[in-house]
């Protein structure tokens, strides 16, 4: 057996955050989680996710400048993120693209599509 | 509890908070601020609501919540200005939106029609016929945008793709080179490969002829190509899907392997096929790939408001602007109400023990009546600990009423401003779930029956917009929630005419304007000439008050001819705990809420003078209260006791009338744990709870207004100016 895998979501909404714990607890990953940008990041100085799985729209700082902020920093610059999207907002993917996304989530998600997602980015 | 069922009330909670910003912010762009943060987390709101309604399927909730976010998403970008009219369609909308969320939950149906033409409204707002875009105009207005949008092209592709079966194992080409954007976004080749892996069997050739020699190998450099021969029952859309994430990022070719056309899926199949992928290779090649990270994007549609295009601050890069959250943990309700109850019982332990050292005739400097003395300041500090735990913001329902005031004022015609002070007051959680109908009713009241109409605020001299002013605060252990308008008052000669054609007081009785104002307090009572479709539902003041007092609070008015009433409410901040005075009545021990009393004071034998019919009076400082003796009002002995004997409690309700209790003596002051009696055993006429006292007996804790109001009709009076004749209706 290995070592569950670490993966950090980041979302404001308390419903989401709750989604993605049961969803991903349930598929044997460790979970942490941040309520919005300026949070998660905060959380990556202490954590070194296999996966991170973030929110676009969030107080504070949003997903596009979070994304950057990961891919700025030295440590966590290697690490997958996932976009969450609504829909399949095309504006919205391109963006966190260009920010460095790795890939996205389109909401409303159910637990295989999301696993799915996570194994197609993590080694 | 099942954990979507658990996710579904967190969805529904969040949904109130979120219902919640989102009016507050919508009330703040009308306000004139129109800060990008307030914009945002109006938008955010909607789209929190829509996202997680998504997640249970909710359909007619996302539907109309996408409507809404895109007219918000407009506002965002500065396409649309939040002018008046935007802004009334939007809190219009977050109504609408808030009972989408509430019929999402409890069931029930909202008003189709009205949903419909706000759907409508939203639309024309934003002035896109077609909200629910993202296909060709995307795509057209993304190629402009530096080519990146080559992922999206395929969609139509794997759509139709998707469709036909695909019984049979097939073999497929692919050949993957990745692009070095493709590490620079954490994307991997060798999991793609695994994953490819995944849908059948695979042979992988790994193709390093690009690989330079060490001095010329860049870090980051991507040098690696693969071809994968694949052999698998899954569809191309299945392959493609493994590359998704990286489409832009690589060179992707997929193709049925060479000499093994593809098989099972008929002639019409096989030409279409063969016809998309090259489209698709088509579309592929013609695309440039990889464009710069952080790349300024293309302009945005050029703004047709002419207004400033907040456009790129909307990204708030300051943490500062917005306070940091405090930790919260949610806790289920019972598990507080459990510890109350605890903490109750503690309390109660507590006066027991105190008691029986006393009895023990310890001295009070004795180390146990010391310890116990700590003891006692513990659990009273404990118990307001765990008080505070339940307290809430008034918040919770002074938000519910600018919603209220729209509506009403629509209905009326009367133009309405919305004062509220005092949001962030804590009471109780429970006088807070029961202060939502009275605070309705009263809001509903000061609008329909308070406010003129426009024409006559005018000729009055008054500005045209009525103001309604909610405000709530703390004093002296309790909260004060005051409704007031600034309308024409009450008008006295009606309410008397009204209360007289009633039968409800003679023809010829003497009121002073305060008496004549409580009438409206009294059960069935209405002045207005037409019932009108707001206030006069057959709810009048009278439930108002009972329920008000239903909680220990009290309700009083004052009226000034021209300028409007204040209503003000005066409620217990918790309904566990009552500070009371013990007294003893026909050899039983019982509990007078505090709050109620005035002064205690000794009677003479000449003060007590009898009516004849069974009432009497006490003539305190020159006027004549009516006297109620306690043991005989609750059938404790049948004789009334000698007043010269007993002492009596002065008390006054909150619309000035008063009343003198009697009791036999009183035993002292203490705060009690209220237990209730209708819970544990049944409602009994003039109790309002029980309670446990130090000595382990239970005491009843009196309903004074109650037990006044049935003396008196016991007397053989007729129903009085009071408004505490509730009683007699129960």
């Amino acid at each position: 057996m290995t070592v569950a895998k670490t993966v950090l979501t980041v979302d404001d909404s308390r419903t989401m955050r709750d989604m993605l714990r049961l969803a991903l607890s349930e598929a044997g990953y460790r979970v942490v989680q941040a309520v919005d940008g300026v949070h998660g990041l905060e959380v990556l100085q202490g954590e070194a996710p296999d996966v991170i799985v973030t929110d676009i729209n969030m107080p504070r700082m949003d997903g596009f400048g979070f994304i950057e902020g990961v891919r700025r920093s030295g440590l966590h610059r290697a690490t997958p993120i996932l976009v969450l999207t609504t829909e399949s907002d095309a504006e919205k993917k391109s963006r966190a693209r260009q920010a460095g996304a790795t890939g996205w989530i389109v909401k409303p998600f159910n637990a295989a599509k999301l696993v799915d997602a996570l194994r197609r980015v993590a080694a | 509890m099942d954990p979507m069922a658990a996710i579904r009330d967190t969805f529904f909670q969040e949904c109130e908070e979120q219902l919640g910003a989102l009016e507050t912010g919508l009330l703040t762009m009308e306000g004139g601020d129109c800060d990008p943060e307030t914009v945002n987390g109006v938008f955010r709101a909607v789209h929190s609501v829509k996202g997680g309604a998504g997640a249970f399927g909710l359909d007619a909730l996302v539907r109309f919540a996408h409507v809404f976010e895109t007219a918000l998403d407009d506002v965002r970008a500065g396409r649309l200005a939040p002018d008046g009219r935007v802004l009334g369609v939007m809190l219009r909308a977050a109504d609408a939106l808030a009972d989408l969320v509430r019929v999402s939950r409890d069931g029930g149906a909202t008003d189709a029609e009205r949903d419909r033409l706000l759907v409508e409204d939203l639309k024309a707002l934003s002035g896109s016929p077609q909200p629910q875009a993202p296909q060709p105009d995307a795509v057209a207005s993304g190629s402009a945008d530096g080519g990146d949008m080559d992922g999206f092209a395929f969609q139509p592709l794997r759509f139709e793709l998707d469709a036909p079966p695909a019984p049979a194992e097939q073999n497929w080409t692919v050949r993957f080179r990745p692009e070095a954007g493709l590490y620079a976004k954490a994307n991997e080749a060798a999991v793609l490969l695994r994953e490819l892996g995944r849908l059948g069997s695979a042979l992988v050739t790994l193709d390093a002829s690009a690989l330079p020699s060490f001095p010329d190998l860049h870090p980051e450099g991507a040098y690696l190509s693969w071809t994968i021969d694949l052999a698998t029952a899954q569809p191309e859309s299945a392959i493609r899907e493994v590359f998704e994430f990286v489409e832009g990022d690589c060179e992707l070719d997929i193709a049925p392997a060479a000499g093994q056309p593809p098989g099972d899926t008929g002639g019409i199949g096989d030409i279409d096929l063969a016809a998309l992928i090259q489209q698709s290779q088509a579309t592929m090649a013609a695309a440039p790939v990889a464009p710069g990270v952080g790349a300024p994007r293309a302009a945005e549609p050029a703004p047709d408001t002419g207004i400033p295009n907040p456009g790129r601050a909307s990204r708030p890069a300051d943490a500062a602007t917005a306070p940091a959250s405090k930790a919260t943990i949610r806790v289920d309700l019972d598990r507080v109400d459990g510890l109350i109850d605890l903490v109750g019982e503690l309390v109660i332990n507590q006066a027991m023990l105190a008691q029986r050292v006393s009895e023990a005739g310890l001295p009070r400097s004795s180390n146990v009546a010391l310890g116990l003395g700590d003891l006692e300041q513990l659990t009273r500090e404990i118990q307001d600990s765990v008080m505070a735990i339940r307290a809430q913001p008034v918040k919770s329902v002074f938000q519910r009423m600018p919603r209220l005031v729209r509506e009403v004022s629509a209905m009326t015609g009367k133009p309405v401003r919305l004062l509220t002070e005092g949001e962030g007051t804590e009471v109780d959680k429970t006088v807070i779930e029961h202060l939502a109908d009275p605070l309705t009713h009263m809001i509903r009241n000061a609008i329909d029956h308070g406010l003129e109409r426009p024409e006559d605020r005018a000729a009055a001299g008054k500005p045209a917009d009525g103001t309604v002013r909610l405000a709530a605060r703390h004093r002296s252990g309790r909260i004060v929630i005051e409704v007031s308008d600034d309308g024409g008052g009450i008008n006295r000669a009606r309410v008397r005419a009204s209360a007289v054609a009633k039968g409800l007081i003679a023809p010829d009785a003497v009121l002073s304007d305060e008496e004549t104002d409580n009438l409206i307090f009294l059960p069935g009572f209405s002045t207005a000439e037409t019932v009108s479709d707001i206030s006069g539902r057959g709810v009048g003041m009278d439930v108002v008050k009972r329920s008000i007092q239903a909680l220990g609070g009290r309700i009083a008015i004052a009226s000034r001819p021209g300028q409007g009433s204040t209503f003000t409410m005066s409620l217990p901040l918790t309904l566990a705990v009552l500070d009371g005075m013990v007294v003893s009545a026909g050899g039983q021990t019982l509990v007078t809420p505090l709050t109620a009393i005035i002064e205690t004071l000794q009677p003479r034998t000449g003060d007590v003078h009898s009516l004849g019919s069974g009432a009497t009076v006490i003539a305190i400082r020159g006027t004549f209260i009516p006297l109620v003796d306690v043991g005989v009002a609750l059938g404790y002995r049948a004789e009334p006791l000698d007043p010269a004997r007993g002492i009596t409690l002065l008390i006054e309700n909150e619309g000035c009338a008063r009343a003198a209790l009697l009791v036999d003596a009183i035993q002292g002051q203490r705060q009690v744990v209220i237990k209730s009696l209708e819970a544990n055993y049944r409602r009994v006429p003039g109790v309002a709870a029980a309670t446990i006292l130090g000595d382990g007996r239970v005491a009843l804790i009196l309903d004074v207004d109650a037990i006044v109001a049935a003396s008196r009709s016991a007397a053989g009076q007729a129903p009085e100016f009071t408004p505490a004749a509730g009683f007699a209706h129960v």
